[in-house]
C-alpha cells in the first residue's frame, strides 16, 4: 500500500481528479447541448445574426423602405408558423420567403424561441394623438361595425398566445400595412387556412383610421 | 426664411429639365432672387448661392456626381442632412471625408445644410450607367433577395425597390460604380458613416466579387 500511494504524488493525483472532472462537466456540456436541438451553435449565431441585420440587435424592428417587425418578446408559435407560411406561400413576402426556405424545422424551433425573452423600448414615433383613440378600439372592439375588441384575443396587455402576436411594441408602419394588406398577404392558400382568417372580418371592417389608431397604440406598448 | 428661397430655387430648376439650360438660367435666376428677395431676406440669398456653387464644384452643376464625389441629385433630404452632420462631428470618417468633406462642413450651419439638403435632394437624378453589364444580373439578384446560404439580407428592405432609399436611408440606384464599391468595400474596412447602422455586419460579409456585381447593377438604376 504504501508502496503503491508514495508512486503517486499528491499533485499527480489533484491533476488526476481535474482532468476528470473536466471531461466530466465537457461531457454534460455536450451531451445538453445535443439534447436542445440538432443546431450547431455556429449555424445558429450566423442565422441569428442574419435575423438580427434587418430586426435589429435586440429584435426590436427597423423602419427601413419596408417597415421591418419588431420580434422581440413575440410569442414562440407565432414565429414558427409565420415562418412556415412563408415556406408554403400562406403568407406573401418574397424576401421572407427565400429567407426561409432552406431553415430546417430544429433551426425554425430555435430562431422562433430566441427572441421570446428579448425586451427593448418600443421603437416609438407613432402619432401621438391617436393613442387614445386607439386604446378604446382595443379594448372595447367597435361595437357598431361589429369589430371585437383586440384585447379578446391578443390579451389585455397585448402581449398574445401562442399563434396569436404579441402587438406590444411593435412598430406603427408595420402595424398600418399588415392591417390594411391583410386579405392580400395572409391566409394565401385558400385549401389550407389558418389562423389568419380570424382577423379576415375585422380587417374588412376596420376604417383606415381605426387601423392608424390601434396601430399607434399598440405600437407604445411596453 | 432662406428655405423659402431654396424652395424657389429648386422649383425654377425643376421646371427647366436641360442641364445647359439650367447652367445659364442660374445666373439669371439669381440675380432676380436676389433683388427680389434682397430687401425682405438680405442675407439668405447670397448665403445660398454661395453654399450650393461649394458643393456644385466637385459634385457637379447638375450634381450627378464627379469622381470621387457621389451624385447628389435626388438623393434623400434626410439622408444628406444626416450626412452632412456626420461629417462635421467627424462620425463619418473615411479617407475623402476627412479630405473634403469634413473641412467642407467645418462652418457649416444646420439651417444652410438643411437648405442645401432640400436643393440637392430636388434635383432630378441621372443614372451614372458605369458599371459592369455581364455582372448586372448577378447584383441584382443579391440586391432584391440577398443570399439565405450565407446570411446576407436583401438591400431591397431598406434601400426599396428602385434603390431609392427612403429617410436617413440613402439612394443607391444610379449612383456611380466606383463610389458605390468603395463604400462597400469601407464597411468592413472599419470606417463609419453613421453611429449606429445595421450596414457594417451585413455589408462585411459580401465577398470582392459579390459588391462589384451590386455596384454595377446599382450604378443602371434608373
Amino acid at each position: 500500500m504504501s508502496a503503491i500511494s508514495s508512486s503517486f504524488s499528491f499533485g499527480q493525483i489533484m491533476n488526476l481528479i481535474k482532468a476528470t472532472s473536466q471531461f466530466v462537466i465537457l461531457t454534460v456540456v455536450f451531451s445538453a447541448t445535443a439534447r436542445a436541438d440538432a443546431v450547431s451553435k455556429q449555424n445558429f449565431a450566423a442565422k441569428i445574426g442574419y435575423c438580427q441585420d434587418c430586426h435589429g440587435v435586440s429584435g426590436q424592428g427597423y423602419r427601413g423602405f419596408y417597415p421591418i417587425p419588431r420580434l422581440a418578446g413575440q410569442q414562440t408559435e407565432y414565429l414558427e408558423n409565420q415562418l412556415r407560411a412563408f415556406v408554403e406561400h400562406r403568407r406573401t413576402n418574397n424576401v421572407m420567403f427565400n429567407v426561409a426556405h432552406n431553415l430546417s424545422p430544429a433551426m425554425i424551433r430555435a430562431l422562433a424561441t430566441n427572441f421570446r425573452h428579448f425586451n427593448p423600448r418600443p421603437l416609438g414615433g407613432a402619432p401621438k394623438n391617436l393613442v387614445t383613440a386607439g386604446k378604446k378600439i382595443f379594448e372595447d372592439g367597435v361595437p357598431d361595425a361589429n369589430i371585437v375588441a383586440c384585447a379578446a384575443c391578443h390579451g389585455p396587455d397585448a402581449v398574445g398566445k401562442n399563434e396569436f402576436p404579441r402587438l406590444a411594441g411593435q412598430i406603427y408602419p408595420y402595424v398600418v400595412k399588415t392591417l390594411t394588406n391583410w386579405t392580400s398577404e395572409r391566409g394565401q392558400i385558400p385549401g389550407k387556412p389558418d389562423t389568419s382568417a380570424v382577423m379576415q372580418p375585422v380587417v374588412h371592417s376596420l376604417t383606415k383610421s381605426q387601423i392608424e389608431a390601434v396601430a399607434a397604440y399598440v405600437s407604445y406598448l411596453q | 426664411m432662406s428655405v423659402i428661397c431654396s424652395e424657389t430655387f429648386q422649383r425654377s430648376f425643376e421646371v427647366k429639365g436641360v442641364k445647359a439650360r439650367i447652367m445659364k438660367l442660374t445666373r439669371s435666376r439669381l440675380a432676380i432672387l436676389v433683388i427680389s428677395f434682397a430687401a425682405v431676406f438680405p442675407r439668405a440669398g447670397h448665403a445660398e448661392s454661395l453654399a450650393i456653387r461649394n458643393c456644385t464644384w466637385c459634385h457637379g452643376v447638375s450634381a450627378q456626381g464627379y469622381n470621387p464625389a457621389p451624385g447628389l441629385a435626388g438623393q434623400r433630404r434626410e439622408y444628406i442632412q444626416s450626412q452632412l452632420r456626420n461629417f462635421s462631428e467627424h462620425t463619418r470618417d473615411n479617407p475623402f471625408s476627412q479630405l473634403y468633406m469634413w473641412g467642407a462642413t467645418a462652418n457649416l450651419s444646420p439651417a444652410t445644410a438643411h437648405d442645401l439638403a432640400i436643393y440637392f435632394s430636388t434635383l432630378p437624378p441621372q443614372a451614372a450607367d458605369d458599371g459592369y453589364r455581364a455582372l448586372e444580373e448577378k447584383g441584382k439578384a443579391i440586391y432584391q433577395l440577398g443570399m439565405p446560404d450565407a446570411n446576407t439580407a436583401a438591400c431591397v428592405v431598406c434601400h426599396g425597390p428602385n434603390a431609392e432609399g427612403v429617410g436617413e436611408i440613402p439612394r443607391l440606384g444610379g449612383l456611380a460604380y466606383t463610389y458605390l464599391k468603395r463604400r462597400l468595400e469601407q464597411w468592413g474596412q472599419g470606417y463609419h458613416a453613421t453611429a449606429k447602422p445595421p450596414m457594417p455586419g451585413i455589408a462585411s460579409k459580401l465577398s470582392v466579387e459579390q459588391i462589384e456585381a451590386l455596384a454595377s447593377y446599382l450604378s443602371f438604376v434608373k
